[in-house]
């Protein structure tokens, strides 16, 4: 058997998106992963361009001028809505991946109920909160300007 | 499915030796009531296909042999009804982010690797009574509940197969090692902590989980190594803080004194092990 | 060299800094429609005290307001380190998951360790210097 060659069956980065019959968990791994990759670009270019106020109101004001416009607009939008999930679904993350909404070890009988069915209604919540906050935000930045 | 009586089973071989690449091949065989995957296989090999390779053993699922990916999502090939899938179509391909050794046959080796790694056994300081033992530890029910669930791994290798970190990763260890790793830290008897958090603490360590939880929902025994992996991070969180709590390694319970064996019993052979 | 068993922690205690004082960062900057703290935006509650027009929360009365505590110059540089490492070491991540050649995940580490760090200096830097100049500059309001 060693001398035969193996042939190499690793999904990839695919397997970040495959792999296996999808549960809610792994879109919102996904989901997590791009969020948190949206807010940080956002976030290097933001810390550059607040740091006008270090200058002078007129600097200031020179940045902000800058970042106005219906694009700008938009993609602070998408910033919040991406926090309002990143932030919520990190309380989950946080809690479950310090053991504290796991479950505890059991004698496993079929059909198991397993740590991922004993959090779910923790991530359902988690989402509901995530809908409520970026309605919020909604109304806040978009009708009433 | 009352109605089926024919399945087709579409299989992904590979013959190292002939092959530039895997390839799809389609085989047809008639149905009844009850048949597994692995049953279908054994048909498959029978009538239509006598090179056509697979691991199997106990057809009951408890050797863990016969992992694979069937219709997109890792299974024991015995476990698994084909009435349940909900199609008579079936679809076959070894289990993922492994290398395939020859059609349905994966390499789990590296995974075996991670395991041995983070050994696998309880370590205690008395080596001599580890070796030779003498007597019973000490162990309340309360205290083999807290890794009972886990010790139930058969190493199928369907967790390892699910989980995306895996599919990208060859470094991390992977739900199965990782999840052996607490069931050992978590057995009173064992005081192996220290030498397993040598390898947990860095990159084969459990940080490259983000829970998206596919191992446990593809564990054929419940065994639940997502929570064994978010158990063993709080341990390891803990043990920064140095706030774990050290039980000791469980001891051994005494033998009665003066116990006098009834008359008429015979001694029992001296173990040939 | 710090291990991942460190780093993955300070990661969790970031993030729950970041979740406190981001959330009040957008409360400030987004939510002032709907949710109205006075002290997150001082400039504006004093003009609408006074019957006066509304200041957004970006104009320069509301920034130079916030600038001159010292509380709030601690806050973005507490902010400011939370979130630089939280992202990056996250960054760091991401990139060591996907696997490339060993010699590129340590070159990933070592750009994203000096942009943080850059990044912080400048950005502690800018909060300190904003301090001065929102003391020396006019209210306004």
């Amino acid at each position: 058997m060693n001398d035969v060659k193996h042939r190499p069956n690793r999904l990839g980065i695919w397997g970040w998106v495959g792999g296996g019959r999808w549960g809610m968990e792994r879109y919102l791994y996904a989901l997590h992963r791009v969020t948190g990759l949206g807010i940080l670009s956002y976030f290097l270019l933001h810390i550059i361009v607040t740091s006008s106020r270090a200058f002078s109101p007129q600097a200031w004001d020179r940045a902000m001028g800058m970042v106005t416009g219906p694009l700008f607009k938009l993609g602070e939008y998408l910033v919040f809505v991406a926090f309002a999930f990143h932030a919520v679904n990190g309380i989950r993350l946080a809690l479950v991946e310090l053991g504290f909404a796991v479950g505890e070890p059991i004698e496993p009988v079929y059909p198991y109920r397993t740590s991922v069915d004993v959090q779910r209604p923790l991530a359902l919540g988690a989402l509901a909160l995530a809908l409520v906050l970026v309605a919020l935000g909604t109304v806040s930045m978009w009708i009433i300007d | 499915m009352s109605e089926m009586t024919k399945v087709t089973y579409r299989i992904r071989r590979f013959d190292p030796t002939k092959d530039a690449s895997p390839h799809f091949e389609t085989y047809t065989i008639p149905y009844t009531p009850g048949l597994t995957v692995l049953d279908g296989l054994w048909r498959v090999k029978e009538l239509l296909a006598p090179d056509l390779s697979w691991r199997s053993s106990c057809r009951m699922g408890v050797c863990g042999s016969c992992g694979m990916l069937v219709n997109g999502m890792a299974r024991l090939a015995c476990n698994t009804q084909i009435s349940e899938l909900g199609t008579d179509q079936l679809v076959l391909a070894p289990l993922p982010n492994f290398d395939i050794i020859r059609d349905l046959v994966p390499d789990l080796m590296p995974m075996i690797a991670a395991h041995q790694d983070l050994h696998p056994y309880l370590v205690r300081e008395d080596v001599a009574e580890r070796e030779s033992p003498t007597g019973e530890f000490f162990q309340s029910p309360h205290e083999l509940e807290q890794y009972l669930q886990f010790s139930y791994c058969i190493k199928c290798a369907c967790c390892m197969a699910a989980c995306p970190t895996v599919a990208s990763d060859p470094v991390y260890a992977g739900p199965m090692p990782l999840g052996q790793a607490h069931r050992y830290n978590s057995d009173t008897r064992d005081g192996g902590f220290a030498l397993r958090r040598e390898v947990l603490a860095d990159e084969r360590g459990p940080w490259r989980c983000h829970f998206a939880g596919e191992c446990s929902r593809v564990c054929p025994k419940g065994v639940d190594p997502a929570k064994a992996i978010q158990l063993l991070k709080r341990q390891l969180v803990l043990d920064i803080f140095h706030l774990r709590q050290q039980k000791c390694p469980a001891e051994l319970a005494p033998k009665p004194k003066d116990i006098n064996r009834r008359d008429g019993i015979p001694e029992a052979p001296k173990p040939s092990v | 060299m710090m291990r991942d068993q460190k780093l993955w922690t300070w990661h969790i205690i970031a993030g729950a800094v970041i979740l406190v004082f981001l959330g009040l960062h957008m409360l400030t900057m987004h939510m002032e429609g709907v949710i109205k703290i006075g002290s997150l935006n001082p400039a504006s509650a004093r003009s609408e005290a006074r019957g006066g027009e509304e200041i957004h929360p970006t104009s320069w009365p509301n920034v130079r307001a916030r600038g001159v505590r010292t509380l709030y110059m601690a806050s973005y540089i507490l902010l400011l380190g939370a979130a630089l490492f939280h992202g990056l070491y996250g960054l760091n991540n991401i990139i060591r998951e996907a696997n490339p050649a060993k010699w590129v995940q340590k070159a990933v580490t070592v750009v994203l360790l000096l942009v943080g760090v850059g990044l912080f200096v400048f950005g502690t830097w800018a909060a300190i210097a904003a301090r001065a100049v929102a003391r020396a500059a006019v209210p306004g309001l």
